[in-house]
């Protein structure tokens, strides 16, 4: 099915106070896709989003909405087309919850304002979207964060957009809410063929939701793909210039700095019964060796990413004797064995030799 | 639902009507007592007769037509127009202590009114009440630009509050300098006026501030559609179609309209451009503008006319300043929204 491309910049020019931060932009969004912008603080999500919305003036190019130049439309068309929900912390006094997202349907009411049936029905739709209907006689600012940014994109809802901007819609939530609202949008995305674009802070979640990613590193748009060709550990790495720790970017987790200097505890793991070991000698500080681990072991990124060393077996194949002989020797310079499994079958046959290597010592 | 005192268990619309309906009667009640009250002792048979019937004995006529009646117009409508100035402004800053009074917008009104008063009428010029309004504007649209300087570098409430009050002292002092070197026949009407007060409102003076108000109100009214909007903030209003450039300009324009009007005609009066706007959102427990606006108004012009109850009669023969009077009322509240709102900057 060809899906119509609601958004889309031609050589747009992003910045503020008259300096170009980032030149010649090309974004497409189409119906029912969720576009993500991820980067580095301060890396210009917040701009080009800012620009797209015309809350910044573009430094060059088009913006064309639902193919038309934006620059043609009157602020009541771009409304009916484009709702936002940004990071700007919004005070309004006394207003209920149900009256915040009625203001959603400000370019379809008339010249007062006033809501007829019709503008009713789709607050009340836009609340039950959220799961918000409990809270519609609730006073807006006596709620937490997390419904308030629920109420916010039923606000955005309720002005029936084709396209939603949202400027990281989940940052200061907790995992319930992160969760929450993304899953709204992207119900958002399936039942209403809205496009989505977004930026977001959390790389995993980013993975999850996005149909196409888009990656911004302070002065360009560096890379553009989909999930699978953004999210790679060395990309990851070089995008955000990651020092310390690491980023498992396929799997979607972060890990802190593993402790230096050489192994002094052998670790004998596999099937995930090493991971508690890992994480705790690594909030110790004690490095250590892990072993021997079939490279598709689900432990085994962690691993990767904490211990000194691995040693590892190809997949799917029994350990073979060169790779015990290689544990056997990083086992015998470590002050401690630590094994972590019981059962050993011909698989990790190999294991079950180290472990006794290890009880002799 | 959240219940209170005034609500119980009304629905909303029962609730704002009765609301509406507390205030048009605060209106009428203050009304007839404030037009039987006076250094003239008049029964509330004759007033009544004078009023209905405009028969009776010529003083008590006089004193009835011609000064107590134009007085309380003046009184209600422009306590009314102050208010409303100010909950245009709170909606501007989004900031629920700004008002003409604190941000010095009436004391920049107050300057040009009196520099064109000394200047005109030392030189035996007649001055129309034309100048007095476009000279309170202007005066009004200076402080302004400074308190608009100040807000575009700062965010936080109380600052911009402070540095409105510091522009307020630094046109009043200006004002008193230009009073000092004044003719001696200009000091005593040109003091007066300076410290705010209804008195002395002709016929012909309330039917130009009429004028003006309502005009001006109804334009207002026709904005609260987007002054809705933007209580959600600048970024969502844009987001939802106002175009704010030109909303920001018209509601900058219309409060400076208002507060100029006030001042020209009864000098600067404080604090009531804060204190109704806060006391009408709590009374219609809401801040949806198409009722707060008529709201204001009403609340306005009600506060006033107590308030210059007050000062006429408490001290009679001696009048107060109505400044003294909506001060005490009126400064109190601000003191509440500040303590209130501390954690919050």
């Amino acid at each position: 099915m060809m899906k119509k491309e609601y958004l889309h910049t031609e050589d747009m020019d992003v910045g503020y106070r008259g300096k170009t931060l980032i030149s010649h932009i090309c974004l497409q969004v189409k119906g029912g896709q969720v576009v993500t912008l991820i980067g580095p603080n301060g890396s210009g999500k917040s701009t080009i989003l800012k620009s797209i919305i015309r809350q910044l003036d573009l430094m060059g190019g088009t913006v064309y909405l639902d193919g038309t130049d934006m620059k043609c439309l009157t602020p009541r068309q771009s409304a009916r087309k484009m709702a936002v929900l940004m990071t700007e912390r919004i005070q309004p006094e006394r207003m209920t919850c149900r009256e915040v997202v009625s203001a959603g349907r400000y370019p379809y009411t008339g010249l007062m304002g006033i809501l007829g049936r019709e503008d009713q029905e789709k607050t009340d739709e836009a609340l039950s979207m959220v799961g918000a209907m409990e809270l519609a006689s609730a006073d807006f600012l006596e709620l937490s964060d997390g419904q308030r940014q629920r109420i916010l994109l039923a606000r955005a809802i309720c002005q029936e957009p084709e396209l939603i901007v949202l400027d990281e819609p989940t940052s200061f939530l907790d995992i319930r809410y992160k969760l929450e609202i993304l899953t709204i949008i992207k119900e958002l995305v399936c039942k209403k063929q809205t496009a989505v674009l977004m930026s977001l802070h959390e790389l995993d979640l980013a993975q999850r939701i996005s149909d196409y990613v888009v990656c911004v590193n302070g002065s360009a748009v560096d890379r553009m793909g989909t999930p699978e060709e953004i999210f790679t550990s060395d990309y990851v790495r070089k995008l955000y210039g990651i020092t310390a720790g690491s980023y498992c970017a396929e799997l979607g987790f972060p890990e802190m700095e593993p402790a230096p200097g050489p192994p002094q505890v052998f670790v004998i793991g596999g099937n995930g019964t090493g991971l508690p070991v890992y994480r705790k000698l690594q909030r110790q500080g004690i490095p250590f060796a892990a072993g021997i681990l079939h490279s598709n072991d689900v432990e085994y990124p962690v691993a990767k990413a904490l211990a000194a060393e691995v040693i590892e077996e190809r997949p799917f194949w029994p350990i073979r004797e060169e790779t015990f002989q290689k544990a056997a020797e990083v086992l015998a310079q470590c002050g401690k064995v630590i094994c972590c499994i019981d059962s050993f079958g011909p698989m990790n046959e190999g294991n079950r030799r180290l472990a006794q290597l290890g009880k002799e010592k | 639902m959240k219940k209170c005192i005034f609500c119980g268990t009304f629905s909303e619309g029962g609730r704002y009507l009765l609301s509406f309906g507390l205030l048009a009667a605060a209106l009428l009640f203050l009304f007839f007592w404030n037009v039987n009250s006076g250094s003239v002792d008049l029964s509330p048979a004759e007033v009544f007769r004078l009023l209905f019937w405009k028969e009776g004995e010529e003083t008590a006529y006089h004193i009835l037509w011609d000064i107590r009646l134009p007085r309380i117009l003046a009184a209600a409508v422009l306590g009314g127009a102050l208010s409303v100035s100010g909950f245009l402004l709170q909606t501007f800053f989004a900031n629920p202590i700004a008002g003409p009074y604190v941000l010095g917008i009436s004391s920049g009104a107050k300057l040009v009114v009196s520099l064109i008063l000394v200047f005109l009428l030392g030189r035996g010029i007649p001055v129309s009440w034309a100048m007095l309004i476009l000279g309170a504007f202007s005066g009004s649209m200076i402080s302004m630009g400074f308190v608009l300087l100040v807000s575009a570098r700062v965010k936080s409430m109380s600052v911009l509050v402070v540095c409105g009050v510091m522009i307020g002292y630094i046109c009043s002092a200006v004002t008193d300098f230009v009073i000092t070197f004044a003719d001696d026949a200009n000091i005593v009407n040109l003091h007066n006026w300076s410290m705010g007060s209804f008195s002395g409102m002709s016929w012909e003076s309330v039917k130009v501030l009429v004028l003006v108000v309502f005009v001006s109100l109804i334009l207002v009214f026709l904005l609260a559609k987007p002054i809705g909007a933007y209580q959600l903030g600048e970024t969502y209003a844009r987001s939802m179609g106002v175009n704010i450039r030109r909303f920001r300009a018209e509601l900058i324009l219309l409060s400076s309209i208002l507060s100029a009007c006030v001042t020209a005609f009864a000098g600067p009066i404080s604090f009531v451009g804060i204190a109704v706007p806060r006391l009408i959102k709590g009374l219609f427990g809401t801040s949806r503008p198409i009722l707060i606006i008529p709201g204001c108004f009403l609340g306005g012009a009600v506060f006033c006319l107590l308030c210059d109850l007050i000062a006429r009669t408490v001290f009679a023969p001696t009048e107060v300043s109505i400044s003294s009077v909506t001060a005490i009322f009126g400064a109190p509240v601000v003191i509440a929204i500040m303590v209130r709102r501390k954690g919050r900057g």
